[in-house]
């Protein structure tokens, strides 16, 4: 009898890994792949074998070398400037935001919460249209405005409506610890600079990273705002481009090689963000 | 604090009116004058001066503007005889879209005006009632250094509420309003007008005869398809995942989940990329099932319509499944071991154990996680837009404007960008809202942190 439910269990066990082996597989399948094509010689989206017959780099120095048709270099520029900024700007709204929402009490806060949650209802792009029609009425989307518009939209554009994590956060904040400093005959600016902000560690580190690869992964309202000019591309709109039907053939393992080098910077700064998530959840002061 | 409050709300324009001194009612009209009289100079200043902007505006242009908002514009541009010059010279006409938002700007800036004014009013109001009871008036600099304290909310706040003004409320207003207009491919300005045109545009495209309502409602039938496929899917799924790998005897816990968390790391629009080329008709897919035997003929992955359609939920079965683990590995952690011990006991297997315990108790904690997903879903252009663009296309969609995978953020982004149809570009995002709408109040009468907000602190 024992020994019976003991060869099930290890039954079990086996199919249980296997199924995850093979799930795992079919998860990074893609992942390797475009590892692979990016180090393939020759050109073309198709490929007979899974496994390139011959291994170069040239598309990678290619990619950063030949930048007649598509500069990769540029747009990296590109979506740093804009990602920089629109952290640094964006940062801050979201930690104001989050700590008057959460900390102070006044007249208007209820109602402003409320609004917060209605305009956060309203599909993020019908906005979109819209703010690309009002920045081109008013010039906003000739030359090089047109990262400065990114920047301004990705910072104080709906993602402000997204302080409801860091809210939360602050929530966990024990009040004791401000009243305590007011007796000290702390004031308000005092409390929040050099109590609030330096308990805040993990949700300000993840509102930073948000803010930081939301330009990254963004593709829709790049390609609103940047229209076709390929000098101002982010990465995104360049490398989808890149797949165009005309450019395929050409580009397709050179896009290979730019989706790599996006992707691993990226995918770090992901896992560090999950991470500080996890701690933020976990509340601001333990014990 | 609680004599500041009273003192609060005491203060109301209705009350200065009745109770104030001349100077305080002298203020109705002439703003600041109230702060002027009490030695309030700077502030007083300030609100004059922002009066006397205000006017000017008004009579600058500001009336013209607010005038433009109901016409949208009179004139086409045409071509005059120039006398002087002996040529044909073409007169730029209105352009009704500026004249919407210049005259959606003018409207904001009365309300801003509006808001100033009660604040006078009450400033004016608060000065004589503080010299009365014989207080100290604050100074200026007093008030500049109250924003540090009891006002910092006013400082930290003015920047984020420009911007979600600018950048959200404003844009969403303007759309809203031309979803009243005749604002379509046929009436582009400059050189052509529109107009305001009441209801019209809803009764097109909710009428289902019409070609256009014919595209809408079976857009948003798949939307709604879609939506509740990909979420269900996602969330019982990913719940499986998570509970696979957290079993007490699987090995390697982190390596699994690290490897599922790797898929969304990557740029979602690197990974569906991918998965488009991979799966066209002679993309790396259907090579690998050619040359294994499989199949004769490549797979119509995004040719056929039923196909795509299947094809594009599980796509994003493999960029949600994941999420949905990570969501829900800690909350399935915290279910009671005993409940499981019990049901064992009692003989139930493994999928009763699931179906009577795992998901009622996951419903019961993320119901509100659901529902945003499903919100998500409803306006997921990324998955649908990278991997499909909404084709194949239909001609019975009002003209091939729409695709059989597109949903109604698919169709819209193509009705404006590409078909400049602006007007039911915004009648859709309004549909689009009221649908989220519905949703959201469904999901946040469900949370607790919105009944309990302070239960913690």
């Amino acid at each position: 009898m024992k020994t019976g439910a003991y060869r099930r269990k290890k039954i079990t066990n086996v199919v249980v890994h296997g199924c995850l082996a093979l799930l795992s597989i079919i998860w990074v399948f893609p992942l390797i792949w475009v590892v692979l094509t990016s180090f393939r010689a020759g050109k073309g989206s198709y490929s007979k074998n899974f496994i390139p017959e011959e291994f170069t780099i040239s598309n990678y120095t290619r990619l950063f070398t030949e930048t007649g048709v598509f500069d990769f270099p540029q747009w990296f520029v590109n979506t740093f400037v804009v990602a920089i900024f629109s952290c640094l700007l964006g940062t801050f709204f979201i930690i104001s935001i989050a700590y008057v929402m959460s900390r102070l009490r006044f007249p208007a806060r209820k109602g402003m919460l409320n609004i917060a949650l209605i305009l956060g209802m309203f599909p993020g792009f019908m906005a979109m249209i819209a703010i690309y029609y009002i920045f081109k009425g008013i010039g906003m989307t000739e030359g090089v405005l047109k990262l400065v518009s990114l920047v301004l939209i990705y910072a104080g554009g709906s993602g402000i409506l997204q302080f409801y994590v860091a809210k939360g956060f602050f929530d966990t904040i024990p009040k004791g610890l401000d009243e305590a400093a007011y007796i000290d005959g702390a004031n308000k600016w005092e409390v929040f600079t050099r109590i609030t902000i330096p308990l805040s560690k993990p949700i300000i580190v993840y509102t930073v990273l948000t803010s930081f690869i939301a330009p990254w992964t963004d593709f829709i309202l790049a390609k609103v705002i940047i229209g076709s000019e390929a000098k101002y591309y982010t990465v995104a709109i360049g490398l989808w481009n890149m797949l165009e039907k005309e450019n395929i053939y050409q580009w397709y393992t050179r896009f290979a090689a730019g989706a790599v080098c996006v992707s691993i910077p990226i995918a770090i700064l992901y896992v560090l963000m999950q991470r500080c998530y996890s701690d933020a959840l976990s509340g601001a002061v333990k014990g | 604090m609680a004599k500041k409050n009273k003192i609060r709300k005491e203060v109301t324009v209705q009350n200065a009116f009745r109770n104030g001194d001349i100077f305080t009612r002298l203020s109705f009209l002439v703003m600041g004058l109230g702060n002027l009289k009490n030695r309030q100079i700077v502030k007083g200043i300030l609100f004059l001066l922002s009066e006397v902007i205000f006017i000017a505006y008004l009579c600058m242009g500001g009336i013209g503007l607010l005038r433009g908002l109901v016409t949208l514009g009179t004139s086409t541009g045409e071509e005059v005889f120039n006398e002087q010059k002996q040529v044909y010279e073409y007169t730029q006409g209105d352009n009704s879209m500026l004249f919407l938002f210049y005259g959606l700007l003018a409207v904001f800036a009365v309300v801003f005006f509006v808001i100033l004014w009660v604040c006078s009013v009450r400033s004016a109001y608060t000065a004589q009632l503080m010299r009365e009871k014989g207080k100290e008036i604050p100074t200026f600099k007093e008030d500049v250094k109250s924003l540090l304290n009891e006002n910092i909310h006013k400082l930290l706040l003015s920047a984020p509420v420009a911007c979600v003004f600018a950048f959200t409320i404003l844009p969403l207003i303007f759309m809203a309003l031309i979803a009243f207009t005749n604002f379509d491919r046929n009436h582009q300005p400059p050189g052509k007008l529109f107009h305001w045109v009441g209801l019209d545009n809803f009764a097109k495209l909710f009428e289902s005869s019409s070609g256009l309502g014919y595209a809408f409602w079976h857009v948003l039938g798949w939307t709604i398809v879609w939506a509740v496929f990909a979420t269900a899917l996602n969330y019982i799924l990913g719940i499986i995942l998570a509970m696979v790998i957290n079993r007490e005897d699987t090995r390697c816990k982190s390596f699994w989940r690290f490897i599922f968390v790797l898929s969304i790391a990557v740029p979602q629009f690197v990974s569906l990329l991918i998965m488009r080329t991979m799966l066209q008709p002679e993309g790396a897919v259907n090579a690998l099932l050619q040359q294994f035997g499989l199949i004769d003929s490549a797979l119509p992955f995004w040719t056929n319509t039923t196909w795509a359609r299947v094809t594009i939920i599980i796509v994003n079965l493999w960029v949600g499944i994941p999420f949905t683990m990570i969501q829900t590995t800690g909350i399935l952690q915290n279910i009671p071991k005993e409940l499981y011990e019990a049901a064992k006991v009692d003989g139930a297997n493994a999928v009763i154990r699931f179906v009577k315990i795992t998901l009622p108790y996951m419903l019961f904690v993320t119901t509100p996680y659901l529902i945003t997903q499903f919100i998500g879903n409803i306006n997921n252009f990324n998955v649908i837009y990278l991997l499909t663009k909404g084709a194949p296309a239909s001609m019975e969609y009002h003209n091939g404007t729409a695709g059989k995978t597109d949903l109604l953020v698919t169709w819209l982004y193509k009705l404006t960008i590409d078909f400049k149809d602006y007007n039911y570009g915004a009648v859709i995002s309004i549909a689009v809202f009221v649908l989220s709408a519905v949703f959201s109040l469904l999901a946040y009468r469900h949370t607790g942190a919105f009944k309990n907000e302070e239960g913690f602190q």
